[in-house]
C-alpha cells in the first residue's frame, strides 16, 4: 500500500494498537455495587470503560491498560484492581 | 501590452492574479514592495483575499502552511533572514506537501548585516524539498509565478517552490512587462483544487511522526515528486510559451553555446549582464557562451550535462558561498559533469551587492581559459 | 454542569499515552467538548507522539501537527482560509506547556493580538515530559526536573510559574480560563464557553503526569484535585480581563500535596527543607488571596 501524502492518516488506526498487553493490574468491576455515576467511564484516559446494557460499567480489556483512575475515582468502591494473571 | 514598472509591483499584479485566497507575509527589504502593493489591492477589494498581518516570517509560513491544508491557495514572500527564520517550517511544508508558492527577493545572509543582493539565502534552503525557480529578468519573475502554482499544484507533485528573483536588482527596478488579463491567467490556472484537506466532514491527521520503518520512504516520495517536477516544469513552461507567447519549458536555456569553447552558467539577473559580456566576447573572436539555470531544484543535471556537452571550459558564477566548500552551483555542475573532460571552475561572485560588470564577466572567462579558478573574484587587496 | 456525551470517542483508544496519562484524559474531555465540527492544530510534545505514529493516528476528527512552536500560528492560517471558504469548524489549539509558555510564545501572541477566533488550551503537565522531564516556564517553584534536579547546592526549580492567562488577558482576549482534569466537566464546559466566543480564547487544564511528577498512574486526578484543595492551583475563568469566578476551597496545607510526588522528595528526604515548603505555602496563600479562594470555617478565628 502506497504511504499517504504528507504523512497523514485517517481515523481509526489507532485501534490497530492492543494497548491492553501492557496492563500490569487490571480493574475487575463489580456491577452490584455500581451505582451508575459514570465517573468511571468519563475519567478514563483511554476511553476505554463502556457503557452496559444494564447502565452499569465495564472496561475493555484490550485497551485497558491498568492504570487504577477508575478505581480511585468510583465512589462506591465497586472497582478493584487485581494483578493480571497472563 | 508592455508596461513600465518596478518588479515587485509586477510580482504583486501577477500574484494577484493568481487569486491566493490567504496571503500572510511579513515585511523585509527587499521583498516589502510586494506584500505592501498586496496589502494595497486588498484594501481596494481588488484581490479578496485574507491577508494575515504576522509577527513574523515563522508565522508568516506556519499560517501559509495551515491555510493550504485547510484548502485555500496561499502566497508570502520573503528572502535573507526571513527566510532563514522559515528554516524549520520550509521543510515542514515541503514535508507535508503543501502547495504553497513563496516569492524570494534574493538577499545575502548576514553577519555581517548586509541587505544587498546574492542568492545565499534560497540556495541555503537547497535541501529543503521547494522547487527553486530563478528570474533573469521580471516579465520572467512575474511569469514564473503562474507556473510555479500549476506545478506545485499538480497532484502528481504536491511540493512548495520558491521564486527567486534578485533583490533591488530585480525587486525595485523598472522594466518593461507584459501583464496578462485576469481572464488570460484565469484560463491558464485553475481554481485550486486541494488533494486533501483538513474537513470535519472527511476527517484526516496531517503531519504525523514517522517511525524509522517508515520515515525513509516518505523521504523518497518527496525526492520522486521532486523529479516529476522537472516534467510538469517542461509541460507548464510549454503552455504558458503556447497561451502567452514566451516559452518557459526550457529548465537550463542555453545563449551562443553551440560552438562555444568555453561556457558561463549562471542563476538569476547577472545572466543579463552575462549575455552582454558573451556579446562583446564573441565580436573579440572568443567563443564563449552562457547557461541560465532556470531550475535549481530540482536540479536539471541531465540537462546542464547535455547543453553543455560542447564547451571544454566551464566556467560558473557563484551567488553564494558554502564556507569551508565552495560554491552550490559550482559543485552540483561539477558532480553534473563529471566523467568529462570538461575543465570546470567555480567563482565566488557578487556576494552581498557587489556589482558585476560585463569587464568582470570578461576577467572570469580569462582566468577560466588559464585554468585558474575555484576562486573568490575580485577580493579587496587588503585580505589577500 | 454539562451533560457528558458517553460512547462517541473522537479520541480512540489504542493511543500510547502512558497508563494514567493526564493529557490523554484532557484530549479525550477536550472533543468531547468540541463535538465533531472542529479542527485541531497541534504543537509537537507527548500528546501529538502518544497519538499519531503513522498511520495509527487515534484523531476521530481533522488533525494537525505541523512544529514544537507553530500551533497558533498554523490555525491563523487554517481560521483565515475557513472564513474565505464560509466553512464553520471551529478551530481549536492544543499544545503542551512547553510549546505553550515557552517556544511558542512568539505565534501565540501574534495569533492573540490578531484577534483569530481560534481556542488554544494549554495542557499544562508542568515539565518537558516528551523529552523526558525537564524544566519548562510552567514548572512549580521546588520542583526537582531533570534539568532542575535538587542537589547538593540546588533544592530544584528556582522560579514560579509564568503566568500565562494574565499574559494572554492582557492581549485582549474576550475568555481565559484555568481548568483542571479532577473537574472533567467543569473543563468541558470552559471549551464550549471558549469555542462559541468570538476571538482567541485561553485555557490552560491541569493536567498531572504520574511519570514525570512521581506518583502512582491511578492518582492522576486525585493529584489534580490536592492541587486545586492546596491552592497551587486555582480553577478561574477571566471574561475580557477580569476574573469572574474562581473555584473556592477549604484549603490544606501545600506539604499535602508536596509530599506525595517524587518531584518534591528533596524537600522532605533526606532533610526537611522548611524554608522552600513555606516559600511554596507562600505562594498558595498569594494565590488564595488574588483570587479569594477561601471557604471560611465557621467559628474559626482567622
Amino acid at each position: 500500500m502506497a504511504l499517504r501524502v504528507g504523512c497523514a492518516s485517517p481515523p481509526g488506526r489507532a485501534l490497530e494498537n492492543k494497548t491492553g498487553a501492557w496492563r500490569v493490574f487490571k480493574p475487575v468491576f463489580e456491577p452490584e455495587k455500581c451505582s451508575k455515576c459514570g465517573m468511571c467511564a468519563m475519567v478514563c484516559p483511554e476511553g476505554c470503560v463502556r457503557e452496559t446494557e444494564e447502565g452499569t460499567f465495564e472496561p475493555d480489556l484490550d485497551y485497558c491498560k491498568g492504570c487504577g483512575i477508575c478505581e480511585e475515582v468510583c465512589p462506591k468502591k465497586s472497582i478493584r484492581m487485581e494483578k493480571e494473571e497472563k | 501590452m508592455l508596461e513600465f514598472m518596478e518588479g515587485s509591483h509586477a510580482v504583486a499584479e501577477i500574484v494577484k492574479r493568481c487569486r491566493p485566497q490567504v496571503i500572510a507575509a511579513y515585511p523585509i527589504t527587499p521583498q516589502t514592495h510586494i506584500v505592501e502593493d498586496l496589502a494595497q489591492m486588498v484594501a481596494n477589494c481588488e484581490l479578496d483575499a485574507e491577508y494575515i498581518t504576522v509577527e513574523s516570517e515563522f508565522s508568516a509560513l506556519s499560517a501559509c502552511l495551515g491555510a493550504s491544508a485547510a484548502g485555500s491557495r496561499v502566497y508570502s514572500a520573503t528572502t535573507s533572514q526571513g527566510l532563514a527564520l522559515m528554516f524549520e517550517v520550509c521543510f515542514n511544508a515541503a514535508g507535508m506537501r503543501q502547495p504553497i508558492v513563496m516569492t524570494i527577493a534574493n538577499r545575502s545572509l548576514g553577519a555581517p548585516l548586509s541587505i544587498w543582493n546574492d542568492q545565499q539565502d534560497s540556495i541555503s534552503l537547497r535541501d529543503s524539498g521547494w522547487l527553486q525557480f530563478y528570474a533573469e529578468d521580471n516579465q520572467e519573475a512575474a511569469d514564473l509565478h503562474m507556473i510555479a502554482y500549476k506545478v506545485c499544484e499538480d497532484h502528481d507533485i504536491l511540493l512548495p517552490a520558491f521564486v527567486c528573483f534578485d533583490g533591488f536588482i530585480l525587486s525595485h527596478t523598472y522594466e518593461p512587462v507584459a501583464l496578462p488579463t485576469q481572464e488570460e491567467v484565469d484560463a491558464y490556472l485553475p481554481a485550486f483544487n486541494p488533494y486533501q484537506r483538513l474537513d470535519a466532514e472527511a476527517p484526516l491527521s496531517f503531519g504525523m511522526y514517522a517511525t524509522p520503518e517508515y520515515y525513509t520512504e516518505f523521504r523518497y516520495e518527496i525526492d520522486q515528486a521532486q523529479y516529476r517536477a522537472k516534467e510538469a516544469f517542461v509541460k507548464a513552461g510549454r503552455e504558458f510559451g503556447e497561451q502567452f507567447g514566451r516559452d518557459y519549458s526550457a529548465l537550463v536555456e542555453g545563449y551562443r553555446l553551440d560552438d562555444a569553447d568555453t561556457a558561463l552558467v549562471a542563476m538569476g539577473s547577472i545572466c543579463g549582464t552575462a549575455k552582454d559580456a558573451v556579446d562583446e566576447m564573441r565580436d573579440a573572436g572568443k567563443k564563449v557562451g552562457l547557461l541560465n539555470i532556470r531550475m535549481f531544484r530540482p536540479f536539471p543535471a541531465p540537462e546542464i550535462a547535455d547543453a553543455l556537452k560542447g564547451v571544454s571550459t566551464v566556467a560558473v558564477l557563484d551567488k553564494n558561498i558554502s564556507l569551508g566548500s565552495g560554491g552550490a552551483v559550482g559543485t552540483e555542475v561539477k558532480a553534473a559533469l563529471s566523467g568529462s573532460n570538461q575543465a570546470v571552475y567555480d567563482y565566488i561572485i557578487a556576494l552581498g551587492g557587489r556589482d558585476v560588470r560585463k569587464r568582470d564577466i570578461a576577467a572570469v572567462v580569462d582566468l577560466a581559459e588559464k585554468g585558474k579558478g575555484d576562486m573568490f573574484y575580485g577580493l579587496r587587496t587588503e585580505v589577500l | 454542569m454539562a451533560e457528558v456525551e458517553q460512547g462517541c470517542e473522537l479520541l480512540s483508544a489504542g493511543h500510547r499515552a502512558c497508563g494514567g496519562c493526564g493529557p490523554a484524559l484532557a484530549a479525550r474531555l477536550l472533543l468531547k467538548a468540541t463535538g465533531k465540527n472542529v479542527i485541531i492544530a497541534a504543537a509537537t510534545g507527548c500528546m501529538e507522539v502518544f497519538s499519531t505514529p503513522y498511520p495509527e493516528t487515534a484523531w476521530g476528527v481533522p488533525w494537525i501537527h505541523s512544529l514544537f512552536e507553530n500551533n497558533a500560528a498554523v490555525a491563523s492560517g487554517i481560521e483565515a482560509s475557513l472564513k474565505k471558504q464560509g466553512r464553520s469548524e471551529k478551530v481549536v489549539c492544543i499544545g503542551g506547556d512547553g510549546s505553550t509558555l515557552d517556544i511558542g510564545v512568539l505565534c501565540i501572541s501574534g495569533a492573540f493580538e490578531r484577534g483569530h477566533d481560534i481556542t488554544y488550551i494549554c495542557y499544562d503537565n508542568e515539565a518537558y515530559m516528551n523529552t523526558g522531564i525537564q524544566r519548562s516556564g510552567a514548572t512549580p517553584y521546588g520542583a526537582s526536573t531533570t534539568t532542575s534536579p535538587a542537589g547538593k547546592c540546588s533544592l530544584g526549580n528556582q522560579h514560579q510559574k509564568k503566568d500565562m492567562p494574565r499574559i494572554l488577558a492582557a492581549h485582549g482576549a474576550p475568555y481565559v480560563a484555568t481548568a483542571s482534569i479532577a473537574y472533567p466537566n467543569d473543563f468541558v464546559q470552559k471549551v464550549e464557553r471558549a469555542i462559541n466566543t468570538p476571538g482567541p480564547c485561553y485555557i490552560q487544564v491541569h493536567t498531572p503526569c504520574c511519570t514525570g511528577w512521581g506518583f502512582e498512574s491511578g492518582e492522576t486526578l486525585s493529584m489534580a484535585k490536592l492541587a486545586i484543595e492546596t491552592g497551587l492551583w486555582v480553577n478561574y475563568e477571566m471574561v475580557d480581563g477580569e476574573v469572574v469566578k474562581a473555584k473556592k476551597v477549604m484549603r490544606k496545607p501545600v506539604e499535602e500535596y508536596l509530599a506525595k510526588q517524587k518531584r518534591f522528595r528533596h524537600l522532605f528526604k533526606p532533610t526537611r527543607q522548611d524554608g522552600v515548603i513555606a516559600n511554596i505555602q507562600a505562594i498558595a496563600d498569594a494565590n488564595a488571596e488574588r483570587f479569594g479562594i477561601d471557604i471560611k470555617r465557621k467559628g474559626s478565628s482567622e
